[in-house]
């Protein structure tokens, strides 16, 4: 089985009659092979012929072509395949001369065939001419993810990191929700906010990561503080309904989300440390540092932030609020300051996320925040809205669910799979999985 | 030296785009939706993205004419929205919002990904189904109008009909408010107990609301694409919200607010682009470069949604009585 394989292979035959048009158009240099791409109805296909850049290469073992291997290249919003013909010889076309990321299909090669030296994915950049050779230097050697079994626990293992990152916005979100009843649009931004500070000061400034990271964490707890003082009370106060303050958080969230874009531009850019290569072997998984440091940090504070809720004086008058709000203020606690601290907790977690986010998937972006929420939605929602606990046990799933799916949906659509299932328990259990009944009113 | 004229005569045209008469069916629709029945769609980006889509699709892929295309963007839309009721409209109004903006990422994502790119056109969309439509055109090739409304045929012919559909469907819409099935709608954003204690099938009612205000999006999503091409990174969530931000500005519970709302929208963010980037390329605003004030666009609109919901709630056309937020 190859759980990867996604893209229906096309007969070698055609591409072998593609490839000798584009040959032949190379090396008569500028006569067009279009009428004959026509005729063949392939418009479709990002073709060659319209492109002045090439990428090729031949893929060889052992002076043996290897024919049929897929390779792939990436870059500039991009995207384009092809497969090695007959002599193992492969051309791509891109349409501008920049960077891109040439792939070689490592399923695609003969079994016991790997890619040897350096990665399966390479940086390519043209150099003076309109074409760049690529090579991959193969070699023989197993590859650790045939096996369905290990495929599964690989992708288990990163489910789990990403749902506990997951976790740390959600329980945010939902303590939100709780106790203000606000179904906060804006906890994008602020999980972005806690990215784009480690960047600002652990890049730009050249501060030592940790306390990057630690001027980060609190800077965003500030923001929740800032937040909840400028927008969030006064609006409580003037009795705002909680429709119109979700659309004002929608509001708040494209306004700061554009202010970020503004501000940083719209380019990727990596944490330190972000791309230290993933060198520690348990069984068939392969983590880095940062994976294990990442994990460890979501489950040391969703700890912390357990034990607050159950046991503290304040983590149980919030949990008394997010309960019943009148009855909690008749009972002598303080509303105020226990949203206050909420929105203050749950943006330091939304920032917290947002850094482990950076590292996981990674890079640093305006909108990295806002392409998860939904699945912070669907987590908060799964485990029921509202419940701090069920938010944790929906992020994991959702996590988990996303990563397992990619062995059988291809990766650009894996976040539809958690969507679906997000409507699906709507449909069948709409209080969650940890929510009680009478909340969904 | 800045060019005012350029700016003004730009921000004139866009008082009768098509964009504008799209965006103006897109709110309508979603103040059926939201302005009198209280239902929190925020995908109202998707229906627009099944409108486009099935239009073209249709007419790419299977040769269909223009009519049959454009039934098949309708009959997509009014699954769309009986896949999106079925289990949300039971269920408190902020669960349909999550379910609503959680579809139509999925239709994005779906149309987005390169596994129906023979369908789809993936990334790069689709174009080159323009060509039924303008077979329809009555209007003999030339160019007409005065400056700034000088158009050739086709352009004209995108206008008369998508202005001619927002009419229709505005007339449409006041029509059937005041009718018995309007007041019903009404009172379901005012008291969903009460209609139901009256004996009628709130369910059912909300559920008719939710497939007719997404028809206007599919119709709008189809007027939206016929000047341009189809491209998935258009349906994202921010098309929503502007379409949002159409409907509240120009009042959420009336006829005119959409339409005038959208006018209002398009005239001034265009005013305001065309003002910012000449005054970049004037160097009036040395710290902003030209693509910066090409951002500052959204945080308006994101500032605006945020102001019109907490200081005019009503909008510009509505009646303070009827704010048209549940509770």
């Amino acid at each position: 089985m190859e759980p990867t394989q996604t893209v229906a292979t096309r007969s070698p035959g055609r591409w072998l009659i593609l490839l000798g048009i584009l040959i032949s158009a190379l090396t008569l240099s500028g006569i067009a092979a279009s009428p004959a791409m026509a005729e063949d109805g392939s418009t479709d296909e990002p073709s060659s012929e319209e492109f002045e850049y090439f990428f090729t290469g031949n893929v060889t073992f052992e002076d043996e072509p290897l024919e049929g291997v897929r390779i792939s290249v990436e870059g500039g919003g991009f995207e384009a395949e092809t497969e090695t013909d007959a002599e193992g010889k492969w051309t791509i076309g891109v349409p501008e001369k920049e960077v891109y990321e040439v792939t070689l299909d490592e399923d695609t090669l003969p079994e016991g065939v790997v890619v040897a030296e350096g990665e399966a994915t390479i940086d390519a950049e043209f150099g003076l001419t309109n074409r760049k050779a690529v090579n991959f230097f193969l070699g023989e050697g197993q590859r650790v993810t045939t096996d369905i079994g290990a495929q599964v626990l690989i992708r288990l293992v990163n489910g789990l990191n990403f749902g506990l990152l997951l976790a740390l916005a959600a329980i945010g979100l939902s303590l939100i929700f709780g106790t203000t009843g606000l179904s906060n649009f804006a906890h994008a931004e602020m999980i972005t906010f806690g990215a784009l500070m480690v960047l600002t000061f652990g890049v730009d400034f050249a501060v030592p990561i940790w306390l990057a990271i630690l001027i980060a964490l609190i800077l965003s707890a500030a923001l929740g503080w800032t937040l909840d003082a400028t927008i969030w009370k006064p609006l409580r106060r003037r009795g705002v309904g909680l429709i119109p303050l979700m659309i004002v958080s929608i509001g708040l969230s494209l306004a700061i989300r554009y202010v970020y874009q503004f501000f940083y531009g719209g380019s990727t850019r990596q944490l330190p440390g972000a791309t230290i290569p993933s060198d520690i072997h348990l069984g068939p998984i392969t983590m880095s540092w940062i994976d294990v440091a990442s994990m460890v940090t979501s489950i040391i504070v969703l700890g912390a932030v357990a034990y607050f809720l159950l046991r503290t004086r304040t983590g149980k008058a919030t949990r008394a609020v997010s309960d019943n709000s009148s009855l909690a203020a008749a009972s002598g606690i303080d509303v105020d300051r226990v949203i206050r601290i909420v929105w203050v907790m749950g943006a330091g977690l939304a920032g917290l996320s947002g850094i482990l986010w950076a590292y996981f998937r990674p890079g640093v972006s305006w909108d990295m925040g806002f392409q998860i929420l939904l699945l912070v939605f669907a987590a908060v929602t799964l485990g029921g809205l509202g419940t701090a606990f069920g938010a944790l046990v929906g992020a994991i799933i959702v996590g988990m669910f996303i990563e397992i799916s990619t062995l059988w949906l291809p990766s650009d659509m894996k976040y539809v799979g958690a969507l679906v299932v997000l409507i699906l328990v709507l449909l069948f259990r709409p209080q969650g999985i940890l929510g009680r009944r009478e909340r969904i009113g | 030296m800045i060019d005012w004229i350029a700016i003004f005569s730009n921000a004139a045209q866009e008082l009768i785009s098509p964009t504008t008469a799209a965006y103006a069916l897109a709110a309508l629709g979603l103040a059926i939706h939201f302005g009198y029945t209280g239902l929190l769609n925020f995908g109202q980006a998707g229906f627009m993205a099944l409108g486009a889509y099935g239009y073209a699709i249709s007419t790419l892929s299977f040769g269909f004419p223009v009519w049959a295309a454009v039934l098949v963007g309708i009959g997509a839309s009014v699954v769309f929205a009986l896949i999106l009721g079925i289990p949300t409209l039971r269920l408190r109004a902020d669960y349909l919002a999550i379910v609503t903006i959680a579809a139509a990422e999925i239709l994005r994502l779906v149309f987005t990904t390169n596994t129906f790119d023979a369908l789809t056109g993936s990334a790069s969309g689709l174009q080159g189904y323009k060509g039924g439509f303008a077979d329809l055109n009555p209007i003999p090739a030339g160019t007409y109008g005065f400056s700034p409304f000088t158009y050739n045929a086709y352009d004209w012919w995108i206008r008369i009909v998508g202005w001619s559909l927002v009419v229709l469907l505005a007339v449409i819409t006041w029509l059937i408010m005041r009718s018995p099935w309007g007041r019903v709608i009404k009172g379901i954003r005012e008291d969903e107990d009460a209609v139901r204690a009256l004996g009628k099938n709130v369910y059912s009612y909300k559920m008719q609301s939710l497939i007719l205000g997404g028809v206007y999006g599919t119709l709008a999503g189809m007027i939206f694409v016929l000047p341009r091409a189809v491209v998935p990174a258009n349906y994202q969530t921010s098309l929503t919200f502007f379409v949002y931000a159409i409907l509240l500005l120009g009042g959420a519970a009336t006829i005119l607010g959409p339409v005038i709302g959208s006018m209002i929208f398009w005239v001034l963010l265009s005013f305001f682009s065309g003002f910012v980037a000449r005054a970049v390329e004037a160097g009036w605003l040395p710290f902003m470069s030209q693509v910066q004030a090409g951002q500052l666009r959204f945080i308006l609109v994101g500032i605006a949604i945020m102001l019109i919901v907490i200081f005019r709630p009503q909008g510009i056309f509505g009646n303070k009585k009827e704010l048209a937020f549940v509770k």
